[in-house]
């Protein structure tokens, strides 16, 4: 029992933060109709958003380390820590939610040359020519970012204060043996913040109105004379920012390095076409049940009667679903059934 | 200096991997003569590949990952190479040279040709790893291939090099397939194993985590989580713990929380971490998020152990290492001459002390010069011979041998810990004990395997 | 099939078989990288009849060349060294998984067949890493042993034996003309296919599908057989792969090697019949020659430069040379999709082009 609760626990985390990564695919799909394998390439670059940050925090003065004895060796202090003591630790300690805010702006600008430099030539061409430009553009940004960082894993704890872990079990009268940690229940309920905000702009505002008009119908509302286009570098815009931010959330999860995005891409690709190219809600959906899926596969009694099912279960999925429902778990019908 | 025929050079059909095979296939012989570049370079008359014989320089193949996850202790170990090469030629301050014991090395290259080389990318993948290998000894004419971040790697590409009939000195690798049921003749391992670590780790498991102990294992699933696992698993039970479970997890999960979650309510006091590398940051950093190490079970206090540690690793891992418990090969603060001596001039050129990969691809380096010296030539049957049996000292881990059975290196073994105050910020461990060499020797016939002849 | 393609195919072969005389000029002469050449330019001939023929973009194709591996590696170990039946029943073998994975994908088309290839090829991939590790020895990969049974040549040799062809030995240069001979005979049957009336109706289904539905005529069993064709090219190559270096590893079948024969199509020009060979050569040529250059080969080749330019260059060079070349590759590629859709055959198209019109116009000019 608690260790099916534990499970449940974990499928859901791990559900929130499928459907976020997904989440910007599907916005782009959905709108643009483009097929974006850099996909990954933006949330490895919303986690280096974070090492940037962290980086440029905890720069650093050289400082003789008279503890090494062999040879001459510099030990690293940061300057913030040298100028404000230990409030210049705690900001250092901040990194990553300090990350955030950064993140935006840059993904937000990352997100327009993007769509304006690349993407857009590419609206009239086939999905094949798009997924292949977009994977060449996916491997240059992350030699780019490997020529700059290496090649090994950078670790971008959370702060302190979130390091440890929940008594969960507590909380619902369950043993005490059950805890989480702090950072995934914070990235879950981030993830469902984003998403619930996502939501909310694309059907509260006016611009998500012309948004979803224009998913629907896109030559009649540029015929109305409005400048859909412009909209659309928007949408790549937020989508890219939705992606980054979840990146920048995941690196305490997952020390980031250049590779991360690829190995999220084939993830995300699954969660969306499980969900429905294109539709939101589906993404969502499709988060949460390949999570919980992923995690419950991953039980030693289930692996016992189903060997090596952990490792298949999400695609075994995403082959099932294709097959018995090609529009997928919520997509609408008519669009990309075939 | 063995005999070298160059007349037979023109005449010789063509340039490839396998002697026998070559013996055999005349077929195309007319093509092969007219493929310009190698026989003029390489003498392929003499008798073994790549012999240098009049030339006034050596070639060696250095072939570690360059790409991939293992690129920066790829580049560790290409850093303890280049600085390996300069102290063969007699520049630098000469390192190991002047603490190695017996020496019979001048510091004029290698029987007095200068020492040259060529670098590879493995990839960390064993097609790629082979091809570059056979780059090396086909086109830049390698005289020895070392190097390798991988156990699956290093085993392709010493079977390889046997093949080949070119020596390969392996670099990190912790199999113990590596000199066990995989080793070859034409291979060599300065590294210690999986199996040494759990030899090596037992003893101070039972004095720090006493003897009623339940451990709970999450191994990386290919050969060389299995056969980690498998040491670290006969050593805790001869200790009197129980294992509860042992769970394969995929290489390269990247999240491993569906994993650790059964460990919180498994009844387990002990969670040993059979990891290397990225699964083993990312698989340590979550148990210590999951609050592994601060809970209480069983009233004792719960512990993370990980039976392989590299300093590398410990970097990327940053603060979760605090406290854990491991083994490695080498570490930079080992007081005895040789390290200091290896360390020193590491530093001065790099500015940060060597990993444990690159002091064991120092070693090899010059393991293998001296072997050749002391055999008066690079006639691999002879290079092999004067290895087989070679007790040295002055190279960290005190007095060493080459054992001849497997070609594997006994020497001491560090048990470590993450350091919980560190001096410096390369005092990443902090050494527990010095496991006398002794103790971590075993039959050779353990593991089976077979060496192969000396002549291919 | 007329006269222009036997000429094509005649001066193909040529050029193939003659490569070990001319290809050390550029320092690619030698056994493994021209063997690299023949192998993954089969690869992506057999790629091409599917993706180029028919528009169906395949992103799980390594999932064959790894079963081509693995099944010519267990003929060796269990029948004989012989390479030709490992062959066969790789290339057999190959092409009952692509019958089986081709019937299931082929139900859906466009980004849908492509996610689904690619779940294929990962489950494919996942396993052999770990739970069919008794087969495919997982990580170490698949080798030969001194005990594997052999039934058909009793008589082993001490130590390892050695893949032959008929008592002559396949690796080095024989390993080069056999995996040369072989890719020279697929590329005449992906020339025969192209012209044939088979070729014609895969290029209709891309150029239109639905029409052709429309007409009453059922396309699946057609794109069905090119799928099945085409993997087995993938599980040919994969099987030639372990005859010139006996080893099978799972990483040949990672999503990420489908990748690279994709690169390889586009890059030489997709749909063209030599465009995807061109493009395989640039690519094994990349990753083998262009990534050994470092700072010193670059430092010499800047040496005329003055000190502080040269600094400059340097650094900024090997960030696309060496270890950096998957850069310059992804570069190259992207302004192949952007500004050559047609890849490399298409530039040389339109130089040849420019050439004629500057002859033409030239030749006009000299009668006025």
């Amino acid at each position: 029992m608690e260790a099916v609760f534990l499970q449940l626990l974990n499928g859901l985390d791990k559900g929130g933060a499928y459907a976020l990564i997904a989440l910007g695919l599907t916005l782009i799909f959905g709108t643009l109709g483009v097929v974006n394998f850099a996909h990954g390439a933006l949330f490895m670059l919303g986690s280096f958003c974070a090492v940037s940050l962290q980086k440029v925090l905890s720069m650093s003065m050289k400082v003789r380390d008279e503890s090494v004895t062999f040879f001459e060796a510099y030990k690293e202090v940061p300057y913030l820590e040298i100028w404000f003591g230990d409030a210049g630790k705690a900001l250092i300690d901040w990194t990553v939610p300090l990350a955030l805010l950064i993140t935006i702006p840059i993904m937000l600008g990352v997100g327009y040359v993007m769509e304006r430099g690349l993407i857009q030539r590419f609206y009239k061409r086939t999905h094949a020519e798009q997924i292949l430009v977009t994977f060449g553009l996916a491997i240059v940004l992350q030699e780019l970012v490997k020529a700059y960082f290496g090649a090994n894993p950078i670790p971008t704890p959370a702060p302190e204060i979130v390091s440890g872990s929940a008594h969960v079990g507590a909380w619902f009268g369950l043993s005490d043996a059950i805890v989480y940690p702090w950072w995934r229940l914070i990235y879950f309920l981030f993830a469902f913040a984003v998403v619930g905000a996502v939501f909310a702009f694309l059907q509260l505002t006016t611009f998500g109105m012309v948004v979803r008009a224009g998913m629907a119908d896109r030559e009649t509302v540029g015929l109305i004379g409005i400048d859909i286009d412009k909209k659309f570098t928007t949408v790549f815009g937020l989508a890219a920012v939705v992606t980054g931010l979840a990146g920048v959330m995941y690196t305490p999860v997952l020390p980031p390095d250049y590779h991360i995005g690829m190995e999220f891409l084939v993830l995300s690709f699954v969660v969306v076409v499980v969900g429905g190219m294109g539709s939101l809600p589906g993404a969502v959906a499709a988060g949460f049940l390949l999570g919980i899926l992923q995690s419950f596969a991953s039980m030693t009694e289930i692996k016992s009667i189903l060997p090596g099912i952990d490792q298949i279960i999400i695609y075994l999925v995403a082959v099932i679903i294709l097959l018995v429902r090609p529009r997928g778990l919520l997509g609408r019908e008519g669009v990309m059934e075939d | 200096m063995i005999n070298v025929n160059q007349t037979g050079s023109k005449t010789l059909v063509d340039m490839k991997v396998n002697r026998r095979s070559f013996m055999k296939g005349t077929a195309v012989a007319a093509a092969g003569v007219a493929a310009p570049s190698f026989f003029t370079r390489n003498a392929w008359g003499a008798d073994f590949v790549n012999n240098p014989g009049n030339n006034k320089s050596i070639t060696l193949g250095f072939n570690v990952p360059q790409t991939g996850a293992y690129a920066d202790e790829g580049a560790d170990e290409l850093r303890a190479y280049k600085l390996a090469v300069k102290h063969l030629n007699g520049e630098g301050d000469g390192g190991m040279l002047n603490t190695m014991k017996p020496l019979s090395l001048k510091g004029n290259g290698v029987l007095g040709k200068k020492v040259e080389f060529v670098t590879g990318d493995t990839q960390t993948k064993s097609d790629a790893a082979r091809s570059s290998a056979k780059r090396m000894i086909e086109k830049d004419g390698a005289l020895m291939i070392t190097g390798g971040s991988s156990s699956g790697v290093a085993i392709a590409v010493q079977s390889l090099c046997q093949e080949a009939g070119v020596i390969f000195m392996a670099g990190l690798t912790h199999s113990n397939d590596t000199t066990g049921k995989d080793k070859r003749r034409y291979g060599f391992r300065h590294f210690f194993n999986a199996y040494m670590s759990g030899v090596a780790l037992g003893p101070v498991l039972k004095e720090e985590l006493g003897i009623d102990r339940r451990a709970y294992h999450l191994t990386a699933d290919y050969t060389w989580g299995w056969t980690q696992e498998e040491s670290i698993k006969n050593t805790t039970e001869g200790l009197g713990w129980e294992t509860v479970a042992t769970v394969k997890t995929p290489v390269g999960a990247g999240d491993f929380s569906q994993y650790i979650t059964p460990v919180l309510n498994s009844g387990a006091d002990v969670l040993i971490l059979n990891h290397y590398g990225k699964d083993m940051i990312n698989s340590l950093t979550q148990s210590i998020q999951f609050g592994l190490k601060d809970k209480q079970v069983n009233g004792k206090q719960f512990e993370i152990i990980v039976p392989l540690f590299s300093r590398l690793m410990a970097q990327g891992a940053g603060d979760n290492i605090k406290g854990i418990l491991g083994t490695t090969g080498w570490n930079w603060a080992l007081q005895d001459a040789g390290s200091q001596a290896f360390v020193k001039s590491f530093g001065q050129e790099y500015g940060f002390p060597p990993s444990q990969a690159a002091h064991t691809c120092y070693c090899q380096t010059l393991l293998y010069a001296n072997a050749c010296e002391v055999a008066g030539t690079f006639y691999p049957p002879e290079m092999i011979k004067a290895l087989e049996g070679f007790e040295f000292d002055g190279m960290g881990n005190g007095p060493t041998l080459y054992r001849a059975e497997d070609h594997q290196c006994f020497k001491n073994v560090l048990v470590v810990r993450g350091n919980q105050n560190p001096s410096s910020q390369f005092d990443l461990l902090e050494i527990v004990k010095e496991v006398p060499r002794e103790v971590v020797t075993y039959d050779a016939k353990i593991f089976g395997g077979e060496l192969g002849p000396y002549k291919v | 099939m007329n006269m222009k393609d036997n000429i094509l195919v005649l001066i193909f072969g040529a050029v193939i078989l003659t490569m070990p005389l001319w290809a050390g000029i550029v320092g690619a002469g030698y056994p493994d990288l021209l063997q690299k050449f023949a192998i993954f330019g089969l690869f992506a001939i057999g790629f091409n009849i599917l993706f180029g023929f028919t528009g169906y973009l395949s992103f799980g194709h390594a999932a064959f060349l790894g079963i081509g591996s693995y099944t010519a590696m267990w003929s060796f170990k269990l029948l004989t060294m012989n390479a030709i039946p490992a062959v066969l029943f790789a290339t057999a073998v190959s092409g009952l998984f692509a019958l089986a994975i081709g019937f299931v994908a082929l139900r859906r088309s466009g980004i849908y067949f492509s996610i689904l290839t690619l779940a294929f090829a990962q489950m494919c991939y996942n396993m052999a890493y770990s739970v069919l590790t008794p087969i495919t020895n997982g990580e170490t990969g698949l080798t030969l042993t001194a005990t594997d049974p052999r039934i058909l040549d009793a008589a082993t040799t001490e130590g390892l034996p050695s893949t032959e062809l008929f008592g002559m030995g396949l690796s080095g240069y024989n390993g080069f003309y056999f995996c040369a001979i072989i890719l020279i005979i697929g590329f005449y049957i992906s020339v025969r296919l192209y012209r044939s009336s088979f070729g014609l109706m895969l290029l209709a289904v891309k150029s239109n599908q639905n029409r052709m539905k429309y007409t009453g005529l059922n396309t699946k069993p057609y794109l069905l057989s090119a799928f099945v064709i085409s993997g087995m090219y993938a599980g040919l190559a994969g099987a030639l792969m372990v005859v010139i270096d006996p080893l099978a590893g799972a990483e040949r079948m990672q999503w990420t090697a489908s990748g690279e024969v994709v690169l390889m199509t586009i890059l030489g020009g997709v749909g063209t019949l030599l465009g995807p060979f061109i493009g395989a050569i640039v690519i094994k040529y990349f990753e083998n020659i262009f990534s050994a250059f470092n700072d010193a080969v670059l430092n010499q080749v800047f040496g005329f430069l003055p000190d502080f330019i040269q600094g400059i260059w340097v650094s900024f060079a090997s960030l696309f040379v060496g270890k950096g070349w998957h850069l310059t590759l992804g570069v190259l590629f992207m302004l192949i999709v952007i500004f050559l859709p047609g890849g490399a055959m298409e530039g040389f198209r339109r130089i040849a082009a420019k050439f004629k019109k500057e002859k033409e116009a030239h030749s006009a000019g000299g009668a006025e």
